[in-house]
């Protein structure tokens, strides 16, 4: 069993994560104090980028987050906005990320924007890549999606997951203890399930 | 590989689970909570959860709302009285994917715009409420289709994308609840237009009008009602869904 922070963003709906994490210990992460007592952390969100980092700097989050994560190692999933916001930056809102992968967050530019309308909303097969944990026993499945930007991720081996919406792109990454999907397993059947467990199996 | 979704639409009224037809008659069809966990069983791709009482209670449910986002095991979405970005804040909190914005996003647009900007354009979905005048002129209609709009239906449409609308419900009312097959024609003259997801609503009966909706035109949603509600010709309350198989099929270019 795991002690999980689920970091309260203030842009995401928090309940149907803690639904999926049933039969482990629980704290809501409001203040940099109660960081130290979990050891797993699930960073969700949607929303804007801008004010996903402006709400944990606001909060005193930033510099409590760098250490349990860079230094202490703990396991950390962001979801959604939540791995976007691992990369250095993002076009939504100009803001810098928490700069703990490398790789930015673009907006989609389709060519056949009849064809492809964004948001990329709904049920896309996600392929695993570098045989990441994470994606044990659903190396191929749907997830369900719903953005407007998306990760460009600058180092191949951090790609664990790639979706394909007119283009392929990242869905999926990981460095280390970090990791992070564009789909929001919380909303994904028995496969978003089964990813949940990986990253607490971790 | 992408596939469109294939949506429950289910009309919330007090408590409990309701189904129109033209979005009158309402007849009772069961708890909302059980809806639910079947839909979970049969893997459904996304529920649409609409209060057509909350406009005139001049109450948002959150708590029933509470226990359907607890119970879905997919996204949902909520739409129903509607008027305040407070409200959307704490729909969001308590599990809501979306919210369905419908007389507000007529009676004033603006609103569409501050939500957007609060929360995230896919956040924000409107229902577009489109039915024959007398003239035999589609219009766009709120408040349970009671008012109508000003603008011109396209127009309306365009104007929720450039507010930043993030998909958009189109349901023709004179279809509600008729399972005579959606009006592919508007559908498709909206979807052509538009950049946004579409959702296309009303008069869905079986799984070939399924298939002819993905067929004939771009949808990213085919929402029905009555279909995934009914059974039989006699109209017995069976809550349905297609099995992965079925999907495919519905969602495959081969014949059924």
């Amino acid at each position: 069993m795991s002690h999980v922070g689920i970091i309260n963003c203030q842009l995401g709906n928090i309940g149907s994560i803690v639904k999926r994490v049933k039969g482990h210990t629980i704290t809501i992460i409001d203040e940099p104090q109660k960081l130290k007592q979990v050891d797993k952390l699930i960073l969700p969100g949607v929303g804007h980028f801008g004010k996903g980092i402006e709400f944990l700097k606001n909060n005193n989050l930033l510099d409590a987050l760098n250490e349990e994560v860079l230094i202490n190692k703990k396991p950390i999933l962001g979801i959604c906005l939540g791995m976007q916001l691992l990369m250095n930056s993002s076009e939504e809102g100009d803001a810098q990320g928490l700069g703990w992968i490398d790789g930015s967050v673009k907006r989609f530019h389709v060519k056949n924007s009849q064809q492809y309308k964004i948001p990329h909303t709904g049920w896309n097969t996600v392929s695993s890549q570098n045989n990441s944990p994470l994606f044990r026993g659903v190396e191929n499945e749907k997830f369900y999606f719903v953005h407007s930007y998306y990760v460009d991720c600058t180092l191949p081996e951090h790609i664990i997951g790639t979706s394909t919406y007119e283009n392929t792109f990242t869905c999926a990454v990981q460095k280390g203890n970090i990791f992070g999907t564009q789909f929001h397993p919380e909303k994904s059947h028995n496969q978003g399930l089964t990813l949940i467990n990986n990253f607490l199996q971790l | 590989m992408y596939l469109p979704r294939i949506i429950p639409v289910l009309l919330l009224k007090d408590k409990g689970l309701v189904k129109s037809i033209n979005f009158k008659n309402h007849r009772y069809i069961g708890d909302p909570i059980n809806a639910v966990k079947i839909f979970n069983d049969s893997y459904a791709d996304e529920l649409t959860f609409l209060d057509i009482s909350a406009s005139s209670n001049k109450t948002i449910n959150y708590a029933v709302i509470q226990n359907i986002a607890e119970e879905a095991n997919m996204p949902f979405s909520y739409g129903g009285g509607i008027d305040a970005l407070s409200q959307i804040e704490k729909l969001v909190k308590i599990g809501v994917e979306k919210v369905v914005l419908g007389s507000i996003a007529c009676q004033n647009p603006a609103f569409v715009a501050d939500a957007a900007k609060e929360f995230g354009s896919s956040t924000v979905c409107v229902c577009v409420d489109i039915k024959k005048n007398f003239w035999g002129k589609y219009t766009v209609v709120h408040s349970n289709a009671i008012k109508s709009g000003s603008l011109n239906y396209l127009d309306f449409v365009k104007q929720m994308e450039e507010l930043g609308a993030g998909e958009l419900i189109i349901q023709d009312v004179n279809l509600d609840g008729t399972q005579q097959g959606y009006n592919l024609n508007l559908i498709d003259q909206i979807s052509k237009i538009t950049a946004i997801p579409i959702v296309a609503l009303g008069g869905a009966g079986n799984y070939e009008h399924l298939k002819t909706l993905n067929a004939s035109t771009v949808v990213n949603g085919l929402a029905a009602g009555s279909l995934f509600i009914y059974h039989g010709s006699r109209n017995g309350i069976l809550i349905n869904y297609p099995t992965i198989q079925e999907k495919y099929n519905i969602l495959s270019n081969e014949d059924m």
